[in-house]
């Protein structure tokens, strides 16, 4: 690697960012190594390494070679230090927060690691594919390089396949839909299911060629300045249109960047609800807009972390399968203590991780199989990317499948008052 | 002056004046720090803040998943225990107290206090060689956890010397008893031992942050 490492940006860089919070995170660790027990990459690998406690030790070095009287004897941070780490907070952690659930001192690693990754960033390290799905996100408008005409161009191309109303860049809507990247370049049916659901449901939206990107690679890669301009696209795109909802596509972590990170990034409340689609269904559900024909097969469901661990919509998914999957099936463990992915905060797009995530799918194989479900459902894009790409690697024969096209495929759709298209 | 003399003396005087002074500079020196303003709008339900961070100093109290882990935990839980009824419990140790703040309470019988004090060297014993023997707490420790560990097995050590007259002369044994304190006192705020602060705000803290969220951990 020929990168110049500037070590003294990188702690300046995290040194800016030590809040309250993090520097108690970083002092009060006991170094008892519980959280190794929880994390699925040490957990896969068995690489000591990989504890979730070690990944944080550049910070801690950053911040006690500053603090008076550590920094008469504490060593400095080292480029080395820098190298070596870098793989450690963006190959090996997927800010999933289960650590968090077993440690003593309830230190909450992942957003230590968010902040950290920016630290990285400055100092010039950062996995070469990650920092480019964040720069195209920022110069193209998506990580997978779909730009708006592409976006729009292939909305109206699934419109017309599909013989289904997919609105773009409508004057007025209630509800704004954002869509992955993922979605409308590997899984196009998600999208064609989310429009169903939202015609069937007959609620007034739209999609914005201003805002559509809904997974933000900026944050992800440790690009807060690429995060927040991810982030105003929708908002205005939102203010355009007047929509006073946001609907998160299956993806997980852009769910986690909108509803809970997105306000303090901008610095003000935002002006609208954000709801995940599997939120949305839920709610459809609970007011009596969502007519479904039961699911025959059996089936698991795999919580996205950061909709259920980190999201608090363990339940929505619950809600909506109870008494629509008949044979339901719930994995050990499961909803907020459920086993990541592998492949969540920007990992599944770092290359170099491919044979440590299918190491980790070997969890979730195991997960499943013990249920003895047909198929296994999950309401992120991301995970199920991450999940189909190890399936085919370890020539796993289970069932993948999206809990939204799920929902759109058992819809009856005679009693929808479907709302006209315009 | 004689050893003892000092170490009951002004060494205990510099020892505690170290340590609260150490601690008040930690705490204000975390406190004064920016804190992160929250903007997100919190779920519904969501308790207020002084119940969630409560909640989350509970939640932590024990795994939320039982795992190989188990062992640090309850070994932990012995140790803690052991540690407080033997500084708390021991009939001279709240006259010590009583002595140096005026404070008292009823005393536990010395024989239970024994039995207690040896369970916790054990235990220590083992979360010691558990800390060198596993791949992932060997790679974790450093110098910090070993002498914290250090200044804290000594003092439980020299005790159960003097007690048992192990030593002579007794004065001597209980010197270095009372010196193993101070050295305890005087590295408390600066090292890990300064936990027993910090776990109010971590844990608290993270409750918050989950609670907010609708999050049950
Ligand atoms: S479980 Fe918590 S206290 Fe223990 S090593 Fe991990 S982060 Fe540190
Ligand atoms: S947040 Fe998840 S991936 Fe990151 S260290 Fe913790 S358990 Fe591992």
């Amino acid at each position: 690697m020929t990168q110049t490492v500037d070590v003294q940006a990188a702690a300046n860089a995290f040194l800016a960012r030590t809040e309250e919070h993090l520097v108690s995170y970083l002092e009060a660790c006991v170094h008892c190594g519980m959280c190794a027990d929880a994390c699925h990459f040490h957990e896969a690998s068995g690489d000591p390494r990989h504890t979730p406690a070690y990944k944080l030790f550049p910070m801690a070095k950053a911040y006690r070679s500053q603090k008076f009287p550590y920094n008469l004897l504490a060593p400095k941070i080292t480029e080395k230090d820098l190298k070596e780490w870098e793989e450690l907070l963006f190959d090996t952690c997927t800010m999933c927060g289960r650590c968090t659930t077993v440690c003593p001192m309830g230190i909450d690693i992942a957003s230590i690691v968010g902040q950290a990754r920016q630290a990285f960033v400055a100092a010039g390290l950062g996995p070469d594919d990650l920092m480019q799905a964040a720069q195209n996100s920022k110069d193209h408008g998506s990580a997978l390089n779909v730009t708006p005409e592409r976006f729009s161009d292939r909305l109206e191309w699934l419109e017309d396949e599909n013989e289904i109303p997919i609105p773009v860049d409508k004057e007025k809507a209630d509800i704004l839909l954002t869509i992955s990247s993922i979605e409308t370049m590997k899984y196009p049916d998600s999208i064609v299911a989310m429009a169903k659901i939202l015609n069937h449901a007959g609620v007034s939206w739209t999609t914005s060629t201003k805002g559509y990107e809904a997974t933000n690679f900026g944050y992800l890669a440790g690009r807060g300045d690429i995060a927040k301009i991810m982030v105003n696209r929708i908002v205005e795109a939102a203010e355009a249109c007047g929509a006073k909802t946001v609907v998160i596509p299956e993806c997980g972590h852009a769910y986690g960047v909108l509803r809970w990170g997105a306000a303090n990034m901008i610095g003000r409340a935002l002006p609208f609800e954000v709801l995940h689609i599997s939120e949305f269904m839920a709610k459809l559900k609970r007011e009596g807009k969502l007519k479904l024909t039961p699911v025959k097969e059996s089936i698991t469901y795999h919580d996205p972390c950061q909709i259920s661990r980190r999201g608090g919509a363990t339940e929505e998914a619950r809600y909506l399968l109870d008494g629509f999957a008949e044979d339901f099936r719930e994995m050990t463990p499961t909803g907020n203590l459920n086993w990541c992915c592998g492949g969540g905060g920007g990992v599944q797009a770092i290359g170099r991780t491919a044979d440590l995530r299918h190491k980790v799918f070997k969890i979730k194989i195991d997960q499943v199989e013990k249920t003895g479900a047909s198929t296994l459902v999950s309401s992120c894009s991301n995970c199920r990317l991450t999940m189909d790409e190890s399936k085919e690697a370890l020539h796993w024969g289970g069932g993948l499948g999206s809990l939204v096209e799920l929902v759109a495929d058992h819809l009856i759709e005679d009693e929808a008052p479907v709302e006209a298209a315009e | 002056m004689t050893l003892l003399d000092f170490a009951r003396g002004i060494g205990m005087e510099i020892a505690l004046s170290i340590f609260a002074l150490g601690v008040l500079w930690r705490l204000f020196s975390l406190l004064l720090l920016p804190w992160s303003k929250e903007r997100s709008v919190k779920r519904a339900d969501a308790p207020s803040s002084l119940v969630a961070g409560t909640q989350g100093f509970f939640r932590h109290m024990w795994p939320a998943q039982t795992s190989a882990s188990m062992f640090v935990t309850i070994n932990g839980y012995v140790f803690h225990i052991g540690l407080a009824i033997v500084v708390f419990g021991f009939a001279q140790h709240i006259l010590f107290i009583k002595g140096l703040f005026g404070l008292t309470w009823p005393g536990i019988p010395s024989t239970f206090i024994n039995i207690v004090a040896v369970i916790t060297l054990a235990s220590l014993v083992a979360a010691l060689v558990r800390r060198i023997s596993n791949p992932v707490t060997r790679l974790l420790s450093g110098f910090n956890d070993y002498f914290s560990w250090t200044v804290t097995a000594l003092p439980v050590l020299t005790g159960l010397l003097a007690v048992g007259h192990y030593i002579e002369p007794y004065e001597t044994i209980l010197a270095l008893h009372i010196l193993s304190v101070e050295l305890l006192l005087i590295w408390f705020p600066f090292g890990k031992l300064m936990h027993a602060f910090l776990v109010f705000l971590t844990r608290s803290e993270t409750g918050i942050f989950y609670s907010r969220r609708g999050v049950d951990i």
